[in-house]
């Protein structure tokens, strides 16, 4: 009975094993795919036009340069926004209401605002700055990134102010040194990796968000350097050309979504090298 | 001591005492900003949705007619295409992201653990319009080739069950698009239950193992129970996500208005209507039923997420006590 039951008991291990197996491979079989699919199809597609010449008419040749200016425009705006508000609020959760009520209520938006659907971010700023304006434009755009930078921005100060030591904080305080100061001066540079940390994963989450940019930034066939229009942005273009019947556009397409991925990769492995003992969790 | 460094002294810590002040205003409104994003999104969707509201009534949640031309919406079609996939999405990505956890935490040798747990969460990253094309151009024409003719021609052909494998060989559909979806989720569930995983403390698993636990027998019996509420919480924020993904689905929904049992034909969700649409949309109400769609997706996915966030925290809760 006893070896009947052991017997039991090894196969089923040995049967969840190899399906925990089967399952790593399974995942990993389909992310490989994706990465492979979009490295082969780009690299096939790059050349030098892309960087030099504009988003072409259907079926022409073409580059992207006006979509990565774009692109890097808003990203930029949207950083530069959402970071600093960002960076304040995760100060204010993290030295200025620890274990009040306010703080928690904050925390717990702010995980939701997290992984709230972008599109829906997309909507709100559509009817906050769009509606208003009454044009689409690249400024109601970069503020459609800046409400995804916020709360990755507070979640990652939050959590590196909270790695610091407290005996650093009543070192400081005890000089005579006035609570601001303490923050900035003290606190701010000792969590600096960490920070910058948050905003590069900001970085990567927002240079790829497509859905927001539909409603807000929408896109433009021409070089525009005027944040109060309409301007082209890459996501939006690939959303374009991958779903046009043009060959020419498919190619860009790819191309763009190599540029896109290789730099969503990089960014996030900067962000992982800064950061590596501290864990931070970006979901 | 020394008289003349009182007033300069006094002059500083008034000063000092403002600038606290104003430095704790700053940042108590910085963190009062966040609350107000979340309400004002609510709020500000409920206004541009208000004449989709104000015509159709509650009604429009379940009619099943979209009709720009006619000017009457209802969001049968998109909230079901939405939940279906979804529920594929969860169906397949929960025990893939279980295995996985499984593999990385208790079967895996320890130099592979780090690496592949890191590049799991690393292409976690990848924007979603990626997964959306690689759908549309890559896994379409080989499910429309090769699966589906097969599965019309088995399953498709059972009682009860075989309307929802029956269908043209269009590659494109609902069961497209929970694939992709799956695909896109099972890295960011594995991810969260990895990490949920690793807080099990050693000295537990370590007990079990002592008293003779195969490895499935610790994960199922110590880990799980332990975990709980914090996986359950990490499939939550998976739902939250796949609800409202949006150009992953687009791409392969099909962006057809029509309520079809069927998996494999063409369907539509709310964030691939919204998408699809938005720009097109011409007169006031179309825009605004558009709006109203926004709204609903808002409200499902905050009651999934605050759930989710609700049952992680309780695991954080305990590893604080």
């Amino acid at each position: 009975m006893d070896a009947s039951l052991y017997g039991f008991r090894r196969v089923k291990n040995a049967l969840a094993q190899v399906l925990a197996v089967l399952a790593a491979i399974f995942g990993l079989f389909w992310l490989v795919w994706i990465v492979w699919t979009t490295f082969s199809n780009g690299l096939a597609s790059l050349n030098l036009a892309l960087f030099t010449q504009m988003t072409p008419p259907p079926g022409e040749e073409g580059g992207l340069l006006n979509a990565f200016f774009g692109s890097a425009v808003m990203s930029l705006l949207g950083i530069l926004i959402g970071a600093p508000v960002g960076v304040l609020a995760g100060t204010f959760l993290a030295e200025y209401s620890r274990k009040s009520w306010i703080g928690e209520t904050v925390r717990f938006v702010n995980d939701i605002l997290l992984s709230a659907p972008s599109i829906v971010l997309g909507l709100f700023v559509y009817t906050l700055v769009v509606a208003q304006m009454g044009h689409f434009s690249a400024l109601a755009g970069a503020i459609a990134l800046a409400f995804i930078v916020l709360p990755v921005v507070v979640r990652t100060t939050d959590e590196m102010l909270q790695l610091v030591p407290v005996q650093m904080r009543e070192a400081a305080l005890s000089l005579g040194v006035p609570q601001w100061k303490v923050t900035v001066q003290v606190l701010y540079r000792s969590s600096l990796p960490g920070i910058v940390t948050g905003i590069l994963l900001a970085l990567a989450r927002i240079s790829g968000e497509t859905a927001p940019l539909l409603f807000t930034a929408l896109n433009n066939q021409y070089w525009t350097t005027d944040i109060t229009a309409p301007m082209a942005n890459v996501p939006v273009v690939i959303f374009q050309y991958a779903m046009s019947p043009y060959e020419s556009w498919h190619t860009l397409a790819w191309a763009g979504a190599f540029i896109l991925t290789l730099f969503v990769l990089l960014v996030s492995l900067a962000a992982r090298a800064l950061v590596s003992r501290n864990r931070i969790t970006h979901d | 001591m020394n008289a003349t460094a009182l007033p300069l002294a006094d002059a500083r810590n008034s000063r000092d005492a403002l600038a606290d002040r104003g430095f704790r205003w700053l940042v108590t409104g910085a963190g009062g900003l966040v609350l107000l994003v979340l309400g004002a999104a609510a709020l500000s969707m409920l206004w541009g949705g208000r004449e989709a509201f104000a015509k159709f009534g509650i009604g429009f949640l379940w009619s099943n007619t979209w009709d720009p031309v006619g000017q009457q919406f209802g969001a049968l079609v998109p909230i079901y295409g939405t939940v279906v996939t979804a529920l594929i999405a969860m169906v397949i990505a929960v025990p893939v992201s279980f295995g996985i956890a499984m593999f990385l935490t208790e079967i895996a040798p320890k130099w592979m653990r780090g690496t592949v747990g890191a590049a799991i969460e690393l292409l976690a990253g990848i924007p979603s319009i990626i997964y959306g094309m690689w759908g549309l151009f890559v896994l379409v024409p080989v499910l429309a080739e090769h699966v589906y003719p097969w599965v019309d021609a088995h399953l498709g052909q059972w009682p009860l069950v075989g309307r929802f494998f029956a269908g043209p060989p269009l590659g494109l559909g609902m069961g497209t698009a929970g694939l992709v979806l799956a695909i896109m989720v099972i890295p960011f569930i594995a991810s969260v239950m990895r990490e949920v995983f690793l807080t099990v403390p050693g000295r537990l698993k370590e007990s079990a193992y002592a008293l003779g636990s195969t490895k499935w027998e610790v994960v199922w019996d110590v880990v799980l129970p332990y975990t709980r509420s914090a996986v359950i919480g990490g499939i939550f924020l998976g739902l939250g996500r796949a609800l409202g993904e949006t150009m992953a689905v687009t791409f392969v929904l099909g962006n057809a208005h029509e309520l079809t049992a069927s998996l494999l034909m063409p369907g539509n969700s709310i964030a691939a209507t919204i998408a699809n649409e938005f720009a097109e949309a011409d007169s006031a109400m179309y825009r605004s039923s558009l709006i109203a769609l926004g709204f609903v997706l808002f409200l499902v996915t905050f009651v999934v997420l605050a759930a989710a966030r609700l049952m992680l925290r309780q695991l954080s809760r305990r590893e604080g006590n």
